[in-house]
């Protein structure tokens, strides 16, 4: 439940304070923001499940980021920055279908 | 390609990769079968907060999470050029150059205009040459009466013995000697005229002249009177048969002849380019 409200937190500190994104970030948070939305729900749906791990749910989240910035740097420099980051936007989204499908057969059970 | 081979890390909560997931929809073996009534239990189970260090790490990285998202959202919202891709910033480019481009091209083609006519204002030395060469030309043509030093020539001939071939020879010693304008009784000598005879008179252009002949030549007054006392010149040849020739030199004599300048049918000046 405290992951939950901290991302409650989190979106009305950010409607509250209105960040502006570093300049050096700005090619990486989008890829990150959706790597850590695959993470958390994964999250809920180990929850469900029965399995859910502080710090699985950390390790997973975080190296979930890190991987996706390294994967656009990377792409990047290699002169493919916008095929690979759909690609990866491609496989997180599928991932976090998957999640909610699951999510969605465990409290609907449909 | 199946989640179910290469992503067996679904669930990133579970603490274990010990099931895997496979295409939605598709009941799979491997995923732990909750029970409906056991999964909304839990989910009110969660709902009651436990504090711990794990969870608050989590809720944290969900607070980074919830504040990334909306700075990317307003980001992506408001800013303009940040979030377009690099060949969309190079079309982009690309356009802006180009139109730069141009603009620059018609800067320089309107600043050649502006420092056209700006020279154009003081060139007043260039129509000042253009001027004097009109004048000239003018002259040249016999389309303007003339007045300067030169020589007033008579030619009495009584017995009616001076030829045209004399006459032409007077205008060529005259030419010779610099004459710049010369006018022969009522007709002006331009490079057109000739010199014929009708019914017995001589004519210059086709106007009869009567004797006595009149002459008038602007140029240098003692050269051209010179050329025609030279032995066996225009003087010898005239008083040879039976004429007279009185030449008067003068500073200030007056050509008012003109002659009017012919439209010219045929010729056609060649173009500078296909001349040479």
């Amino acid at each position: 439940m405290i992951p939950v409200l901290g991302l409650v937190v989190g979106v009305v500190l950010g409607l509250m304070l209105q960040p502006e994104v570093p300049g050096w970030l700005e090619p990486y948070l989008p890829i990150a923001v959706i790597a850590a939305l695959d993470a958390v729900f994964g999250g809920v749906r180990a929850s469900l499940e029965g399995i859910f791990n502080d710090r699985v749910f950390v390790i997973s989240i975080l190296s979930n980021v890190l991987v996706a910035g390294l994967i656009v740097f990377l792409g990047n420099q290699l002169g493919v920055g916008a095929q690979l980051s759909t690609g990866v936007v491609v496989v997180l989204g599928l991932r976090i279908f998957s999640n909610v499908a699951a999510i969605r057969r465990h409290l609907l059970g449909a | 390609m199946s989640p179910a081979q290469h992503e067996p890390d679904e669930d990133p909560g579970a603490p274990a990769s010990s099931h895997a997931v496979s295409a939605p929809g598709a009941p799979s073996a491997a995923r732990p079968k909750v029970p409906r009534r056991v999964a909304w239990r839990r989910l009110s189970t969660i709902s009651r907060a436990r504090l711990s260090r794990g969870t608050l790490l989590a809720a944290l990285l969900t607070l980074v999470l919830g504040l990334a998202l909306v700075a990317q959202v307003r980001s992506t919202q408001t800013a303009d050029l940040e979030n377009l891709r690099e060949t969309d910033l190079i079309a982009l480019l690309d356009d802006v150059t180009d139109r730069a481009d141009r603009l620059e091209d018609e800067v320089r083609s309107l600043e050649q205009d502006r420092s056209r006519l700006e020279s154009g204002g003081g060139d007043a030395a260039a129509a000042q040459a253009a001027q004097s060469r009109l004048e000239s030309y003018q002259i040249l043509a016999g389309t303007v009466p003339v007045s300067g030093p030169g020589v007033s020539v008579r030619v009495s001939d009584p017995e009616g013995e001076v030829t045209t071939t004399m006459m032409i020879d007077l205008v060529q010693e005259l030419r010779d000697a610099g004459a710049e304008a010369i006018q022969i009784g009522p007709a002006r000598v331009v490079a057109t005229t000739w010199i014929g005879v009708d019914e017995g008179r001589l004519t210059v252009d086709g106007q009869p002249v009567a004797a006595p002949y009149s002459v008038v030549a602007i140029g240098d007054g003692h050269t051209l009177a010179g050329a025609l006392a030279i032995p066996g010149g225009f003087n010898d040849s005239v008083r040879r048969v039976g004429g007279e020739v009185q030449v008067t030199e003068g500073e200030e004599l007056v050509i008012d002849a003109v002659h009017e300048p012919p439209t010219l049918e045929h010729a056609r000046p060649v173009p500078p380019s296909e001349g040479r």
